[in-house]
């Protein structure tokens, strides 16, 4: 009986082994957030830096599937002098129209990414991103940071304001054509 | 044994319900939110309607140099070339040391007269959490006229020169297109001409901005005054925006010649009926003076 007992215990201790590698599996599609990434981007064309920042972008990626979405408010853009922050979402973003601007995409390489081990790893993106109501499908590259297994992200987007529907007489002079959007998001 | 089972069974449909919903992630299902709280920028152009205050404030640590310039009356025919030949105006520069907090000050050739004042936005306009359906806010002015007077008879004194204003913003934005103001406004003269004319004036002010374009608005501001100073008219002001780059320019039509709170609602002199009316416009430029804190540590 003795035996007996040892033996149902140490079959409940394997089935809880077992099951709690199938937990770990579960848990391994792990999902990362943050609410405070930072966005920031730089449009200068001529002499006046037009340059902001947002530090509010909302971020999710899934680890085992690499499914990957950013969103900002286009109001949350930080400018040197408030005139510009003015014309940026009245007469360029239409901010009250199209209020957000995001992400929605996939790492394609997310099964290189060691989710174990600290170090940067390159990342490749693909997706859709949708400003001033336009979607359009882009890719990136990015690098993946991972230290004490909290990831970081960096990335950039290049973009051509144009190709958005974004229009006003300043787009090409004052205002460059080609935009770098940069990321960087501590999950 | 039983025990076992039981253990065994729960186990199992824990861990396929983990797995169920480990599978149904999503995140594009879920991404859409809306924003969270939307606070109503851009009601008006500028901090000025015309001649009074809007809504606006400048951004904190932005230095905004504004010159406001008055013609002579345009029916005085072609020899004064329509009022053009004469000219007052005032300079300014207004500070914003908070997003809600604002100061400024100006001197005008118009009866030499100093000006400062304080904004203060108390409530802002916006939607979502928390909707609130009009912004509040109150203007204090200071007016010193350092003109000297005629009448030798009585000596004044320094305060004999001030007058006060204090106003109440109420504004509200409906759309991109149309803003509107409600200015209710305290008129306050330390010293008058005579026994029957009182200190105090009240006043009521409105405004309005319609969008036309992108970059052009249109504006109207008139003010009703309940307690009249005998020999002056309401004062109504009809104006365009015009936004470049760092600059909004402000042309418009009005028959008050004064840029001070005092001057222009209680004192103003030209009749539109008369036609006693003078071009007139206002140049802003801001300077940042402090960059945001977001913007101070980032490399481009």
């Amino acid at each position: 009986m003795k035996t007996r007992a040892t033996l149902s215990s140490a079959a409940t201790l394997l089935v809880i082994v077992l099951f709690s590698g199938m937990l770990q599996t579960a848990n391994g599609q792990k999902v990362f957030a943050t609410k405070s990434g930072q966005i920031y981007f730089n449009a200068t064309g001529a002499l006046v830096k037009i340059a902001a920042v947002n530090n509010q972008v909302d971020s999710k990626f899934v680890d085992a599937t690499g499914q990957i979405i950013f969103g900002v408010l286009i109001k949350g853009f930080k400018f040197e002098n408030q005139l510009m922050e003015d014309h940026f979402n009245e007469n360029y973003m239409e901010s009250t129209q199209f209020p957000k601007a995001d992400f929605k995409g996939y790492i394609t390489n997310i099964k290189e990414i060691n989710f174990s081990k600290d170090g940067a790893y390159p990342i490749q993106v693909e997706g859709t991103l949708t400003i001033h109501g336009v979607a359009q499908k882009t890719t990136t590259k990015g690098t993946l940071t991972l230290a004490q297994g909290k990831p970081t992200l960096e990335g950039e987007f290049n973009i051509k304001i144009k190709e958005y529907g974004i229009s006003g007489m300043y787009i090409g002079d004052k205002i460059a054509n080609l935009t770098v959007i940069k990321l960087n998001c501590k999950y | 044994m039983f025990k076992l089972h039981t253990s065994l069974l729960s186990l199992c449909i824990l861990g396929m319900q983990l797995n169920a919903t480990a599978q149904t992630i999503d995140l594009f299902a879920d991404s859409v939110s809306k924003p969270s709280n939307d606070i109503i920028t851009s009601s008006f152009k500028t901090t000025r309607i015309v001649n009074g205050h809007s809504i606006e404030n400048v951004g904190a640590g932005i230095l905004d140099f504004k010159i406001m310039h008055r013609f002579g009356a345009i029916n005085q025919g072609g020899y004064e070339f329509f009022g053009l030949d004469q000219a007052t105006m005032r300079i300014g520069l207004d500070y914003g040391i908070t997003k809600k907090l604002m100061i400024g000050i100006g001197r005008s050739t118009f009866q030499k007269q100093f000006d400062g004042f304080v904004k203060y936005k108390a409530l802002s306009q916006q939607t979502g959490e928390r909707n609130i359906p009009l912004s509040i806010s109150y203007v204090g002015s200071a007016i010193y006229k350092s003109l000297k007077d005629a009448t030798t008879t009585y000596q004044p004194y320094v305060s004999d020169k001030f007058s006060f204003a204090h106003q109440i913003l109420f504004a509200r934005k409906f759309n991109d297109q149309f803003s509107l103001q409600l200015t209710p406004t305290l008129l306050h003269y330390n010293i008058v001409e005579n026994v029957s004319i009182p200190n105090d004036f009240y006043s009521l002010g409105i405004g309005f901005r319609q969008r036309i374009s992108k970059r052009v608005n249109i504006t109207t501001e008139y003010f009703y005054r309940i307690d009249k100073l005998a020999g002056y008219y309401d004062p109504l002001s009809v104006g365009v925006d015009i936004e470049t780059g760092g600059h909004v320019f402000q042309l418009h039509v009005s028959n008050s010649t004064g840029m001070t709170e005092r001057t222009f609602i209680n004192e103003t002199t030209g009749s539109w009926g008369k036609g006693d009316l003078r071009f007139g416009f206002n140049i802003s430029r801001v300077f940042t003076l402090k960059k945001p804190k977001e913007l101070k540590n980032l490399k481009f």
